[in-house]
């Protein structure tokens, strides 16, 4: 210890950066206790970040190339291809909100979610093999913002739209927007055996053409509804350069916007009913029929809405208006008396019935200046995100939760400041039915002067918050810089609650159905074969330090599908398989089986190579790829 | 007058003898049905197991030898051994797996037999048995030195690896690797069974060699 203190001094360290080294350091080979999910952003992956260490320990390639893990270049293409927007080649995502799979709305860890909010698509993770099975693209709109949140079974997807835009972004002038933009809600309806989501069993419903925002299923109390909030319910077209009011002022004049209250259990029903309306080849639920079901009510929330998240039990709903320095906590029994009573202040300018806001509301807490997101504790404290404040709040529930907390109800308790502009928070397990405390991550836009200078382009700053004790006491720990992307929303997941696999469970093993694909070349398999429809099929494996064949003649204008396996059964034993010019790469995980289709239009000679530094023989490990002129 | 199956049967007891000298009688029989026992339960247990150390495999590579079978990383052991130019241990002893079983059924039913043999030609039947686990380390030695010492010259690491003989029971080494071979439960239940039949032999001479002499000297 007395080495410590004389480390201490000569790096000019206090007690407390001491302590906060001995709560993140993990020695190595020791392991971390929890993921976190978090949504790359431009990135348009997902990023996997171990706590308390707080290191980046995967990437995963989602709506955007990934050379490493060889994603679209060769494999995932056909994935990629299906998140195409308008047939138009899209090859970066825009990601924000990661949704885990839940059972009884608490984190599985066999699935994770996530939303691509510039085109308006949802993917699916498979969390065995952390590989992206599907991308399911909108057909409705071109943005969203709302999504993913997932019901507490994962029965469906909630993907919220963001900017209202005609039915399938065709062209229509923004003078005709009140009468012919849209705002809407899908739900994906998650088959959880084939891991996909089921397309013929989802739908939409259509809202008023508000820009509806972030969202969240109900649970225990609330299930079968989920909420959502709202931002320019004032219908502001813009038009800054014709000297209108810009969108910021525009979509921020009211007081209070509107936090959408949908029932969807009856929605289900009605869409199962047949009561939709197929558009742009997607049922809709329209305005019309969602109003005469009652399936949708709004109230007041505080404008310019950003989070909306319910308390473990279900019971409450908590919204931050980020003009507004209070959270809002609405009551489950409240909202669910004043549909019943239809205790309505009105309605909206669509027929919505707007629920009394004073019925509805159970609590109101300054908490602070931009509060903007909220995550729970298993002990009474909730934790708001503060923007401006650039600070994370922690504030007490009532109701049954009050009972756990030393101080009084509905009070705030302490600020933690971070550095700087916090957008989302995360808890561990903090938006489930049990929330576990422990570790809170404070996902900050900006670091300032927290890294050393990195030219004009600064990386993000993940800030780890010890929440483990109550009251004024919740330090941040570690500082992590995240430079490759903007992480929006994440989720937090006890790690052993997810059971990756080491290795494929068998040699020959196809990622994209999960199972072994009969196809595959085994060792003594191993040949080029010409087809009689002119096709070649290469059948390839790759093993420690070799592939077989080595030498592929191929004839100009070939159409090749090159079948590879990687034959290894050691963990970790990944082999690369790269072709140049051809712009091939992929990655061959021990007992993967790819195929790689491709025309051979280019002719020459080509050294392939396995490009994962797999054996002391690793630059041996190659072959030619010849391909004859016509 | 006595056959040639008498002979070789050798002595009878007479019931009153086996039940008042019971332990001198019924010891032989009592050790070669433990032998017995013990070489059937060891079909079933591991003869011989190999554990590679090396830093890329913090749980070791482990290969294990039953009678009739190699498990274990043999597939990952290969694949290593390639780069040495080793072959395949699968194409190692396949006759001595093929057969294995059948043979220690075999010394099973001769050990049975042996029981009702109060002659020396027990000894006989019983003989091979005692030196099975020899044979099997011998066996194995043999092999390992046959694959070691004939590394195909064409080998990746055929410069930096040469000829060698692995070693068949103890702490050895190659390349990075270090290896320690230990003999499994099911050879330690053959290597006492040997020492109970040797035993067993002791009690047989004890009890049947004065019968034999009575016999031979009424003759």
């Amino acid at each position: 210890m007395r080495d410590v203190e004389s480390i201490a001094k000569d790096r000019g360290l206090t007690t407390a950066d001491l302590v906060a080294a001995a709560k993140t350091y993990l020695p190595s080979g020791q392991k971390d206790e929890y993921l976190m999910f978090a949504s790359g952003g431009h990135a348009g992956q997902i990023f996997v970040v171990g706590l308390p260490s707080m290191r980046l320990l995967r990437s995963i390639a989602v709506f955007t190339p990934e050379p490493w893990q060889g994603w679209g270049f060769g494999v995932g293409n056909d994935i990629l291809a299906e998140g195409f927007p308008k047939g138009k080649a899209n090859l970066w995502g825009d990601t924000h909100h990661p949704a885990l799979s839940e059972t009884n709305g608490d984190y599985d860890g066999q699935f994770v979610f996530i939303n691509d909010k510039i085109n308006a698509r949802v993917a699916v993770i498979d969390l065995r093999d952390w590989e992206t099975k599907q991308i399911v693209k909108n057909p409705l709109t071109l943005s969203d913002h709302g999504g993913t949140f997932v019901t507490p079974n994962t029965e469906y997807i909630i993907e919220g739209g963001q900017y209202a835009s005609p039915w399938g972004s065709e062209y229509v002038p923004i003078s005709e927007y009140k009468e012919e933009y849209k705002g809407s809600v899908t739900l994906w309806k998650f088959d959880r055996n084939r891991g996909r989501i089921d397309k013929d069993q989802s739908f939409a419903i259509e809202l008023p053409p508000y820009w509806q925002d972030l969202s969240d299923a109900g649970k225990l109390a609330s299930d079968g509804y989920f909420f959502m909030n709202s931002l320019n319910t004032e219908l502001a077209t813009g038009g800054i350069q014709d000297k209108k009011p810009p969108f910021e002022a525009g979509a921020s004049r009211n007081a209070t916007d509107f936090l959408h209250i949908i029932d969807w259990r009856k929605a289900e029903q009605v869409f199962k009913a047949g009561k939709v309306q197929e558009i742009e080849g997607f049922p809709v639920i329209t305005l019309k029929t969602a109003l005469a079901e009652g399936l949708l009510h709004v109230t007041p929330e505080p404008r310019s809405p950003h989070g909306v998240d319910v308390a473990p039990k279900g019971d409450f709903i908590v919204v931050s208006g980020k003009l507004d320095p209070h959270v809002t906590i609405y009551s489950t029994d409240k909202i669910k008396k004043a549909i019943e009573s239809k205790t309505y202040s009105g309605s909206d300018g669509f027929g919505v019935p707007i629920l009394d806001f004073d019925s509805v509301v159970e609590a109101r807490i300054e908490v602070g200046l931009g509060p903007l997101h909220t995550q729970f504790g298993p002990d009474g404290y909730a934790y708001t995100s503060l923007y401006l404040d650039s600070a994370v709040a922690r504030w007490t529930m009532g109701g049954s939760y009050g009972s756990q907390t030393p101080e009084p109800d509905w009070t705030l308790v302490h600020k933690t400041p971070v550095h700087y502009n916090v957008g989302h928070i995360a808890a561990a397990e903090g938006d489930t039915v049990s929330p576990d405390g422990k570790y809170l991550v404070s996902l900050n836009k900006w670091s300032v002067d927290r890294f050393i200078q990195t030219g004009p382009l600064l990386p993000q700053n993940l800030q780890l918050i010890d929440i483990s004790k109550q009251g004024a006491n919740a330090p941040v720990i570690y500082d992590m810089a995240m430079g490759v992307g903007e992480p929006h929303y994440a989720q937090i997941i006890k790690a052993d609650k997810i059971n990756a696999w080491a290795t494929y469970p068998e040699v020959g093993w196809d990622p994209q159905e999960q199972n072994i694909n009969p196809m595959a070349p085994k060792p003594k398999m191993e040949r080029v074969q010409r087809n009689s429809d002119g096709t070649v099929d290469i059948f390839m494996t790759a093993v420690r330090s070799h592939f077989n064949p080595e030498h592929i003649y191929l004839k100009q204008g070939d159409k090749v599908r090159w079948h590879i396996t990687n034959i290894e059964r050691a963990v970790d034993a990944t082999h690369g398989f790269a072709v140049p010019v051809y712009n091939i790469t992929a990655s061959l995980e021990p007992g993967e089986n790819v195929t790689i289709e491709f025309t051979a239009d280019t002719p020459g000679t080509f050294p392939f190579y396995c490009s994962e530094f797999c054996s002391a023989l690793h630059l041996e490990m190659m072959g030619y790829l010849m391909i004859e002129p016509d | 007058m006595t056959t040639i199956t008498d002979r070789f049967l050798g002595p009878r007891i007479n019931p009153a003898d086996a039940s008042s000298r019971s332990i001198r009688y019924g010891m032989p029989g009592f050790l070669l049905l433990a032998a017995r026992v013990l070489l059937l339960v060891s079909l079933f247990l591991p003869y011989w197991r190999m554990e590679l150390q090396a830093p890329q495999y913090p749980d070791g590579l482990h290969m294990t030898a039953y009678l009739n079978s190699l498990t274990g990383d043999v597939a990952e052991i290969d694949g290593l051994n390639h780069y040495i130019g080793m072959r395949s241990l699968y194409e190692a002893a396949e006759i001595e797996r093929t057969v294995g079983v059948f043979i220690l059924i075999a010394f099973v039913v001769m050990l049975e037999l042996a029981a009702f043999v109060h002659t020396r030609w027990a000894a006989l039947l019983v003989a091979p048995v005692v030196f099975f686990p020899v044979v099997f380390l011998v066996d194995l030695h043999l092999w390992m030195r046959h694959f070691g010492l004939n590394l195909d010259p064409n080998a990746p690491l055929s410069n930096a690896v040469k000829p060698f003989v692995p070693t068949a029971l103890g702490k050895g080494g190659i390349g990075q690797f270090i290896t320690i071979a230990t003999p499994g439960p099911g050879l330690m239940l053959a290597t006492v069974a040997s020492f109970v039949l040797v035993t067993a032999l002791y009690f047989h001479r004890r009890a049947y060699l004065p019968l034999v002499k009575q016999q031979n000297s009424a003759a």
